[in-house]
C-alpha cells in the first residue's frame, strides 16, 4: 500500500484543471514511475493525487495544420521510439528516451512526466532543449504555449500555474526541418541509471552539404537546469564542417556550462566528459545529415 | 481517515474479475493479496528490480509502480497465465528449466513475463537486443548468461529456425 491521503482520477482535460482548482495542494500523478517512488521513499508520503494516467486523449503523436509535431505528454517512452513521425523528423529523440531506465520504465514513463519533474538528468529534456520545443499547458484560462527554456524555472521546479496541466509538448517545423541529431548518454550502467551526463546535438547543413547553417547543442546534468550551449552553437555556425570545427565548437562548449561536484561524478570530470560527447554527437550529427568532412 | 475504494473491472489471466479497490493499493498489491497470484513477487517496490512484472495490454510493467485502480478495464496477464490446463509447463518455462536458467527462483517470473513479450512479437533478435530487452530485469544469482541463452531457444523454437552456433 502507498502513503496516499487520496486519490482523484481524471479523464478528460476539462475535468483535470477543475480537480487542480478543487485541490491546489494535490500533486499530479501521470505513469507515476518517480511519483510513486517518492512516495515510497517518504519523500511525498500522505500526498493527495489527481491521477491522469487515464487520459487517453493525451497520447499519441501528430502532425498539426503547419507540420509541427505534437506529442501527447502521456506519450509514453516506447510509444515514441516507435512512432513513424518521431523516426522520420526528430529520431534523435526516440533515440534518447529509448536510453531512460528500462523496457518497463519505458513503457510506464510519460514524456510529460518527465519534463514536469523538472530534473536536470531526464533523458528527453536535452533534446527538447536542444531541438526548441514549446510546452503547451492547459489552465482555467485557457492554453498558454511556452518555450521549454522558460518552462524550466531551476531544479526541480517548471512553470506550471495553479490549475494548469501540461497537454503537449510541441515540436516547431522550423526547428525539425532538415536537421540531424545524436544524443550521448554518460552513465555507469547500460540501463536501468541516471545520467552522469546527456548531450544532445544536431545540425542542419546548406543544400550543398557544405556549410553548417544551423548547429544547436544542450546538455542534462551540465547544470541546475537543463541548458543550451549557445557559445558553441555560434562557433559551429556558417561554418565548413571538419575535424577541426569539432574540436573547436566541443571545447567552446566550456563557456557555458556548469556542472557541480556530485556523490555521482566531480565537475572536472563532467566538463571533460561534456567536450568529449560534444565532439562525438557533433561528428555523428554531421555524418548522418551527409555531410563530409573537409 | 477514511479508506478510499474505487470499483474496477479488468481481466486477470483471461478471466473477468469485478472488485473494489483500495486506491493505495499497487498492482503488486491486488494480485497477490486479493488474487493469491505470488508469481508476482515483491522485490525493490520501486521500479527498479523487474521481479513484480506482468503483461497489461500486450506490454510490460512494473505492478509495483503501477496503482491497482488503473487496471480497470485492462487485461492483465501474470506467469501463472502461462500453465496448459493439466499444469504443463509452456515452453519458455521449460527453457528455463533446460537452460538452468532459474537458482533462487525469485527474478524468474518477471524474467518470464518479459520473454513472452519478446517471443509474442514474432521478430528475431540479436544477442545484443535480447540483453537490451531483458535489461529491466535484476537476477541476484547473476544467472544472466543463461536467462539469455533460454529466451534465445525459445525464440528460435518458435521462428523454427535452428539456434546459431555460439
Amino acid at each position: 500500500m502507498y502513503d496516499i491521503k487520496a486519490l482523484y482520477e481524471a479523464h478528460s482535460v476539462e475535468e483535470a484543471v477543475r480537480l487542480r482548482v478543487e485541490h491546489p495542494e494535490a500533486q499530479i500523478i501521470a505513469g507515476g514511475s518517480d511519483v510513486l517512488v517518492q512516495i515510497r521513499e517518504g519523500k511525498r508520503a500522505g500526498a493527495e493525487l489527481i491521477s491522469i494516467y487515464l487520459m487517453d486523449e493525451l497520447r499519441g503523436i501528430s502532425l498539426d495544420e503547419a507540420e509541427n509535431i505534437r506529442i501527447g505528454s502521456l506519450t509514453c517512452f516506447t510509444s515514441i521510439t516507435n512512432d513513424p513521425i518521431i523516426q522520420k523528423y526528430i529520431n534523435v529523440l526516440g533515440e534518447a528516451v529509448d536510453q531512460v531506465g528500462g523496457p518497463q520504465i519505458r513503457n510506464i514513463g510519460t514524456i510529460g512526466g518527465n519534463t514536469c519533474n523538472g530534473v536536470t538528468s531526464a533523458d528527453s529534456a536535452s533534446t527538447l532543449f536542444a531541438w526548441d520545443a514549446v510546452i503547451e499547458l492547459t489552465g482555467p484560462e485557457g492554453v498558454r504555449r511556452i518555450p521549454i527554456q522558460q518552462f524550466y524555472l531551476r531544479a526541480g521546479k517548471v512553470d506550471i500555474r495553479p490549475g494548469e496541466i501540461q497537454t503537449a509538448i510541441l515540436i516547431p517545423k522550423a526547428s525539425y526541418e532538415n536537421c540531424y541529431g545524436h544524443y550521448i548518454k554518460y552513465a555507469m550502467r547500460n540501463a536501468m541509471d541516471i545520467a552522469t551526463l546527456g548531450c544532445s546535438v544536431n545540425v542542419r547543413l546548406s543544400p550543398d552539404k557544405r556549410t553548417v547553417e544551423r548547429a544547436r547543442i544542450a546538455y542534462g546534468v551540465a547544470g541546475p537546469v537543463p541548458l543550451r550551449a549557445s557559445t558553441a552553437e555560434a562557433v559551429a555556425q556558417g561554418q565548413a564542417p571538419s575535424l577541426a570545427l569539432a574540436d573547436r565548437f566541443a571545447k567552446a562548449v566550456l563557456e557555458d556550462i556548469h556542472p557541480r561536484d556530485s556523490w555521482r561524478a566531480a565537475k572536472d570530470f563532467r566538463e571533460h566528459i561534456a567536450v568529449e560527447t560534444a565532439r562525438r554527437a557533433f561528428l555523428e550529427s554531421v555524418r548522418l545529415a551527409g555531410g563530409e568532412l573537409a | 481517515m477514511s479508506i478510499q475504494y474505487k470499483h474496477i473491472q479488468c481481466t486477470i489471466n483471461g478471466r473477468p474479475v469485478d472488485k473494489m479497490v483500495d486506491v493505495r493499493a499497487s498492482l503488486t498489491d491486488l494480485l497477490r493479496n486479493d488474487f493469491r497470484l505470488h508469481s508476482v513477487k515483491k522485490g525493490c517496490e520501486v521500479g527498479e528490480c523487474g521481479a513484480c512484472n506482468v503483461i497489461i495490454d500486450g506490454r510490460c510493467y512494473n505492478s509495483c509502480i503501477y496503482l491497482a485502480v488503473w487496471a480497470d478495464g485492462k487485461n492483465i496477464r501474470t506467469l501463472e497465465s502461462l500453465l496448459g490446463p493439466n499444469g504443463e509447463l509452456s515452453d519458455i518455462q521449460q527453457a528455463f528449466v533446460d537452460e538452468a536458467a532459474v537458482q533462487c527462483g525469485f527474478c524468474t517470473p518477471g524474467f518470464i513475463m518479459t520473454a513472452v513479450e519478446i517471443l509474442e512479437s514474432g521478430k528475431e533478435y540479436t544477442d545484443d537486443q535480447l540483453r537490451k530487452a531483458l535489461s529491466g530485469h535484476l537476477c541476484r544469482c547473476t544467472g544472466y548468461e543463461n536467462i539469455l541463452r533460454a529466451v534465445k531457444k525459445a525464440m528460435y523454437r518458435r521462428l523454427g529456425k535452428p539456434m546459431p552456433e555460439a
